[in-house]
């Protein structure tokens, strides 16, 4: 084993990538803004087997493997190669990204090989604080290989803060290759603070594959999101399903477009769930595609405002009625 | 102690009315609860007493009259800062909340950290004797007696001065209503100087009664010791009591319990 997993302590990378810039950053140099962002966007397990890769401001701060994942900066662009060896158990890959500096761009590929039979938690996710006035922004695109018969539960937060003028924008594509028996949890948080959002998902699925994909977004003041979502099941018995959560206030707008295509015998279910408070707008465009008699195709949108009688039963408890409120949309959101 | 004086409550159309025309639900209603004592409210449908206890809840304003509790004028009171004073409400239909575990709602309730253990008795004494429920949403997914047993360990749980549970029998099965009926019964000798008032039609939550309350028409048309109050609605005697009750009968008390508790099984019926 190269190092023991989680002890975080840097390691060059194996040679700079054209646009990543080939400085390491120390782990005492992720300032505390930064480590309070990766405590919101990456819940590290303490004694949990796994592999680390934490890039910062364009960078590679601190990265560790273990025997049975490895990370590896790309050759030809920016981002990494996370392999996840045939057959592995109970491990964990965290890939944090945290952008401190404002007028950032930064755009990475990371690509994840999932062995065969394997099983893996894998937490992605981005911390944007902007304190300036120019826009910061980070697109990842993120494809996963599953080989057949593995696991992966994919966890995605989504994180913005910062008391400047300047936007904070994440434009996130992931994409999933799924082999047969291959299943797959996709949870995706835009917690708050990100002025604006384009997020792409798509995703193939051979036989007997399983994909859920959980999304869940909040927008406030004048931020906008769209969401679109493409899942097409090519394999006898495999499924997806989509539960779609969203919070839309002040006058932000949110856009979603679920699409499951069905070409065999498979079931499909989307549900989007949104509410709608101030002036906000939310569009839900969800859409479902039979080209078999054997697809079993649902889907299910509703947009309403949060339930009043929800928020009585919470007064009647003791809370005020903005405390009932930001209650309703926590767990909503949960 | 609660008092309530000259309550009026009218629907104005626009105003949650069903038509073009005033309603006048709540007319003129009094009525006094001292402390410590265990009421059941009960009556025909329709008679009001829903709406009398949203409007000491808070959930309703009045067109007219007063509500003291404590001493404390809350007529116009906002209804977080009643249950803060110690009013606290089970509702008759429960509100249901997305992504809301069971177990939190218990512990907001209570206002504190409980621990699983500690919300899990409070299920326990509603008859939900699963420690699974817990981590179930208070959602659509549960069926509505477990709904309706939630909403009434939420008010176990907050444990105000003056408990209102709202037609706690309804939707519940035979097994837990007997355990909420002794939950109830252990409350009141727990907490001498808690209130509880329960609107009900059953006979066997009527036998905990210390006090009777008579609420048709919008009005308290009877009030009083339970064995005073009781032989007059008519129990036991296969009438229908929601026409029964205005009406004086001479109804043997206990010929008349034994009966109903009896009848108990058959009775407990759903309402939702
Ligand atoms: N918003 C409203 N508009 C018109 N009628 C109403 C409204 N709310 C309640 N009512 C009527 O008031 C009466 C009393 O209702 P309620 O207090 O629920 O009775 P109870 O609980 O005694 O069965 C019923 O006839 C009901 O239909
Ligand atoms: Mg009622």
């Amino acid at each position: 084993m190269e190092s023991t997993a989680n002890t975080l302590i840097p390691q060059a990378p194996a040679q700079a990538a054209p646009g990543e810039r080939d400085t390491v950053l120390k782990q005492a140099e992720l300032d505390q803004i930064s480590r309070d962002m990766l405590g919101v966007i990456a819940d590290m397990g303490e004694d949990t087997p796994g592999a680390i890769n934490i890039r910062a401001n364009g960078c590679l701060a601190a990265r560790t493997n273990s025997e049975n994942i490895r990370i590896e900066t790309k050759a030809d662009k920016p981002g990494i190669d996370i392999r996840v060896a045939p057959h592995t158990k109970g491990e964990q890959v965290h890939i944090p990204v945290v952008l401190t500096e404002t007028g950032e761009n930064d755009m990475v590929y990371n690509d994840f090989y999932i062995g065969e039979g394997a099983d893996v938690y894998i937490v992605a996710g981005c911390g944007i604080h902007n304190d300036g006035d120019c826009a910061s922004e980070h697109d990842g695109i993120h494809t996963f290989y599953l080989e057949p018969n593995s696991h992966v539960v994919y966890v995605e937060k989504h994180y913005g803060e910062g008391d400047g003028t300047g936007e904070r924008i994440l434009n996130p594509t992931t994409e999933v290759h799924m082999q047969e028996g291959s299943s797959m949890e996709m949870e995706m948080d835009q917690i708050k603070g990100v002025s604006s959002t384009v997020r792409t998902t798509r995703g193939e699925l051979a036989a007997d594959c399983r994909l859920t994909v959980v999304e869940k977004l909040m927008t406030h003041g004048d931020q906008t999101a769209e969401s679109d979502l493409d899942f097409v099941m090519d394999g006898d018995g495999s499924s997806v399903r989509v539960v779609s959560r969203s919070v839309a206030r002040d006058r932000s707008r949110q856009l979603f477009q679920p699409v499951v295509t069905g070409n065999a015998s498979c079931r499909g279910h989307v549900q989007c769930d949104a509410i709608i408070m101030d002036h906000a707008q939310v569009k839900s465009v969800p859409a479902i595609d039979a080209r078999s008699t054997e697809a079993q195709l649902v889907h299910e949108a509703a947009i309403g405002k949060i339930a009043g009688d929800a928020i009585v039963k919470l007064e009647t408890l003791g809370l005020t009625e903005e405390e009932a409120e930001e209650q309703i949309l926590e767990d909503f959101l949960s | 102690m609660l008092q309530i004086k000259d309550l009026i409550y009218t629907v104005k159309p626009g105003q949650g009315s069903y038509d073009d025309h005033d309603h006048e639900i709540i007319r003129g209603l009094d009525l006094t609860v001292e402390t410590g004592r265990l009421v059941v409210v009960t009556g025909p449908n329709g008679g009001g007493k829903s709406t009398t206890a949203k409007l000491v809840m808070g959930i309703e304003q009045p067109t007219g009259g007063t509500i003291t509790f404590d001493g404390t004028d809350v007529t116009h009171m906002p209804i977080d800062e009643r249950a803060r004073l110690g009013i606290g409400y089970g509702f008759q239909q429960p509100a249901k909340f997305q992504g809301m575990k069971v177990g939190k709602l218990i512990r907001i309730a209570s206002g504190e950290k409980l621990s699983g253990a500690a919300c899990n008795r409070f299920l326990t004494s509603v008859g939900l004797c699963s420690a699974d429920y817990l981590m179930r949403d208070v959602d659509k997914s549960l069926s509505g007696g477990e709904l309706k047993r939630i909403e009434i360990a939420t008010v176990l749980a907050r444990n105000p001065k003056l408990a209102i549970f709202d037609e706690p029998e309804a939707g519940i099965d035979l097994w837990s209503f007997e355990r909420l009926c002794e939950t109830f019964e252990e409350l009141h000798h727990k907490e001498p100087d808690h209130t509880i008032v329960i609107i009900s039609h059953q006979e066997r939550i009527m036998a905990l009664a210390d006090d009777i309350v008579v609420i048709e028409d919008g009005r308290v048309v009877r009030q009083g010791p339970r064995d005073e109050v009781y032989p007059t609605l008519g129990f036991g005697k296969n009438v229908d009591p929601s026409c029964a009750f205005t009406r004086e009968k001479n109804v043997d008390f206990g010929a008349a319990e034994a009966a109903a508790r009896a009848a108990v099984a058959a009775s407990t019926r759903n309402e939702e």
